[in-house]
């Protein structure tokens, strides 16, 4: 998801961070957005975000440390969102009683990976991603909480070994920390369940879009609210079908990550009606991401290596990670449009979405982070939104309350979609509209009108219930 | 969905051509297009939009003055309310908001305003003559609905994402209770008499109404229609007549208008309207309701005694709000 979720319409703010840093470029990709990013928000003067960076940046040793809010101490008043839900109680002081809140605390685990850079400069992955969408949640969660008397609190774990990711989850949990919000590798995640088996923890994944920890490998304490693969792969599918490009050319990458998502396209053409005409993988060698010039041998290339293709519609594209597939529109020796992780591409959240009062949700959250939104950050509020709407309908702050309505026919998250969004009772994952979008605009939204499901028209969106090979949820 | 526009629209013209409707009596009807930054004035014996007239960015919330001689209207994306003169349609002033006002209420005494700013989690209360910000009361995550009680003591504001009635006491400017209602409630109305507080749910799909003197929940009204999917049951805009026994609430992209007995809150009837109705307005003699459908850009006439859409009236895009004038 993390990948596919990168988009190129991005930030002026790391456009400038780059020039910022631009001639202590050496060091890698990383470190330059990092420091880039600092020096601009300095500059800028936001002095709460500046500070956080400083802080990491401070020990450049760690790829991308964290912002890290103060301690999971319960009372820990120096977190950002207690900044936030102090200035709602401010002026009025109705019903607050700090000392009486229940505190529930929330932890964001993030395994830190070290993926090459998408092509595009605008797709650079922000410090903060994923983090800044949970935290804005945590806001949210604690205005409503000024009057329920509930306070939630936001700890953040980040770690590239694996290994003492799952122990400081371990500790952090065995410490009173019972909602985990995890963005990790796939095995990285299994590996925390298992290690946390047993225990009152829950983990809400909401980065790895691998549709086995929903089916064959899926874990009862563990609920998504990143849509798999092949819900996106569906929504796509669906709105091609509907828009008669039923002959697709799938182009994929040579990434594991890639045949997974050709997987889940195959599945989707079978599923709606189209037809794959034929596959070409893109083999590539990761070079320098820069370099100056580029595109004069990139527009030779990429026509020889369309042409002679059967007819077809649309380009399919699988490229997760953004490495190549953005070199595709209007390179192509027919001219057809691009579609699947460029062009137009299935997600869960887009910068640009205004609809079902998104603009005052796109308001709060770039005042916050100062940038812009992306899926990983609105799947991450998702999933600490949905601890926070549990605490609100059930009243209380206690582990078992909270999972038994989650798990509950009357759970449901309002997530500027238009619909409620509810968790799907055989495998835990949130059940969502998905948007296709191009990069600057929301083109549709999935499911396409006329798609039916006797339960939830949802549910014509990745693997339904009759199809799942998921047994241990409802153990 | 088209078909359906142009059967109501048939029907009105039938309607109008040979069985002329209840002579009404000639009203003023105000709508905010969102889309255009326009608002249209209806001639409601007419049945006809006489004039349309530029406003600010993004209108949305639509009120008079007690004396009808302003229109207010929350103009969204300039972040500031409008005063126009009802008759001239030019702009009188500016009030203040906070960011992003959406839905507006006066005290029954006409003033002050109190304003819902869905990008701060406050409502700010304005001194209409003066244009001063009186002060900011502190309310959930993006407030939106307004619902005065008629002795104009209790200010109901509804948050969507916090997903509650607050309860304000207007001489204090203090929330005093806050009811838990079911997902994204958009509009709060007390009854006439005082005793029944409706706030709707856009996305929990239901009605909850309230006992305003306990706050405790009177009913939840759900909403079934045949072939019409459940996730399309948004209620929105709510409406009381006069005399307190019916409501009228608009549920969004399901294209209806419930009808609902306010003794037993039993659905009476569902009306097909225009594509995505919100928001509602009685004409002052309580004869006609007026309904805002965004999505097909038209206002839905309603005849209230006979409960019969009776004309469709084209609009800017995207109608969102709506008050009738009396004269």
């Amino acid at each position: 998801m993390e990948k596919l979720a990168r988009r190129r319409w991005e930030e002026l703010k790391l456009m400038k961070a780059d020039v910022a840093a631009k001639h202590r470029f050496a060091g890698g990709w990383r470190t330059t957005v990092r420091a880039g990013a600092m020096a601009v928000l300095i500059a800028g003067g936001a002095s709460l975000a500046a500070a956080e960076d400083a802080t990491t940046t401070a020990t450049p040793a760690a790829p991308a440390a964290a912002p890290a809010p103060a301690a999971p101490a319960p009372d820990a008043k120096a977190a950002p969102d207690a900044k936030a839900s102090d200035t709602k109680a401010g002026p009025e002081g109705a019903a607050s009683g700090d000392s009486a809140s229940v505190i529930i605390p929330v932890l964001l685990a993030r395994e830190l990976r070290d993926d090459p850079p998408p092509l595009s400069l605008l797709d650079l992955p922000p410090p903060d991603l994923g983090i800044a969408g949970a935290k804005l949640a945590i806001t949210d969660n604690n205005t409503t909480g000024h009057f329920m008397n509930q306070k939630f609190t936001l700890d953040t774990l980040e770690e590239a070994d694996p290994a003492k990711l799952i122990q400081d989850v371990v500790q952090k949990v065995d410490a009173g920390a019972h909602f985990v919000l995890v963005d990790a590798k796939p095995d990285t995640l299994l590996k925390l369940a298992d290690a946390l088996h047993g225990k009152e923890a829950l983990l809400i994944n909401y980065a790895a879009p691998d549709d086995r920890l929903r089916e064959e490998d899926c874990r009862p304490q563990v609920m998504h609210t990143a849509p798999t693969r092949s819900m996106l792969a569906d929504a796509l599918a669906q709105y091609l079908v509907w828009k008669k490009w039923s002959r697709w050319l799938l182009v994929l990458g040579p990434q594991e990550n890639d045949k997974l998502f050709a997987d889940a396209l195959r599945r989707a053409a079978k599923r709606f009606g189209a037809k794959i005409v034929e596959e070409r993988i893109f083999q590539y060698e990761s070079g320098s991401r820069r370099s100056d010039g580029g595109y004069e041998q990139i527009q030779q290339q990429i026509p020889t290596f369309t042409q002679s293709a059967p007819e077809y519609d649309v380009l399919i594209v699988a490229d997760e990670g953004n490495l190549f597939g953005d070199y595709l529109p209007y390179r192509t020796w027919d001219p057809r449009p691009v579609a699947g992780s460029s062009g137009l591409v299935p997600m869960s959240w887009h910068p640009a979405i205004e609809l079902w009062g998104g603009t005052q949700f796109q308001n709060r959250f770039k005042r916050q982070a100062d940038r812009t939104m992306r899926p990983l950050d609105y799947n991450a509020w998702m999933a600490a939104r949905m601890v926070g709407e549990a605490a609100s309908r059930t009243k209380s702050g206690k582990y078992q309350d909270l999972v038994a309505f989650m798990k509950s026919p009357n759970f449901e998250l309002a997530a500027f979609k238009g619909v409620g969004l509810s968790l799907r009772n055989w495998n835990g994952q949130l059940r969502q509209p998905v948007l296709v979008a191009s990069p600057k605009l929301l083109v549709s939204v999935s499911p396409q009108q006329g798609f039916l499901h006797q339960f939830s028209e949802l549910d014509t969106l990745g693997v339904d219930k009759p199809e799942t090979k998921c047994k241990a949820y409802t153990q | 969905m088209r078909f359906k526009v142009g059967f109501v629209w048939m029907l009105g013209a039938f309607a109008a051509l040979v069985a002329p409707a209840p002579a009404a009596l000639a009203y003023t009807a105000f709508v905010t297009n969102e889309k255009d930054n326009t608002v249209s004035v209806i001639d409601t014996e007419k049945l006809e939009v006489i004039k349309t007239f530029k406003v600010g960015q993004r209108p949305r919330g639509i009120i008079l003055s007690n004396d009808a001689k302003w229109l207010i209207v929350c103009t969204s994306d300039d972040n500031i309310i409008q005063v126009y003169d009802t008759k001239t349609y030019e702009m009188i002033k500016k009030l203040p908001s906070g960011p992003d006002p959406e839905l507006l209420i006066l005290h029954p005494s006409g003033n002050p305003l109190y304003v819902a700013n869905e990008d701060d989690n406050l409502v700010t209360v304005v001194d209409i003559n003066s244009g001063k910000v009186l002060t900011d009361i502190p309310v959930g995550v993006e407030p939106e609905g307004m619902g005065m009680s008629p002795d104009g003591k209790v200010l109901v504001n509804t948050s969507e994402t916090t997903n509650m009635a607050h309860f304000i006491d207007t001489t204090t400017h203090k929330t005093f209770d806050n009811v838990l209602v079911d997902s994204r409630p958009r509009v709060a109305m007390f009854n006439p008499a005082g005793t029944q507080l409706w706030v709707s749910s856009e996305v929990g799909g239901t009605v909850t109404v309230i006992n305003p003197q306990d706050r405790k929940v009177l009913s939840k009204i759900h909403f079934e229609i045949p072939g019409i999917l459940k996730e399309a049951i948004q209620p929105v805009g709510v409406r009381i007549t006069p005399d307190g026994k019916t409501a009228f609430v608009a549920l969004g992209p399901a294209n209806r208008v419930a009808v609902i007995d306010t003794a037993t809150f039993k659905v009476i009837k569902y009306l097909l309207v225009g594509q995505r109705v919100w928001q509602l307005a009685f004409t002052p003699d309580g004869k006609q309701l007026l309904t805002t459908n965004g999505a097909s850009n038209d206002v839905s006439v309603i005849d209230v005694a006979n409960l019969k859409v009776i004309k469709s009236i084209r609009t800017g895009r995207y109608p969102w709000g709506i008050v009738v004038a009396p004269f």
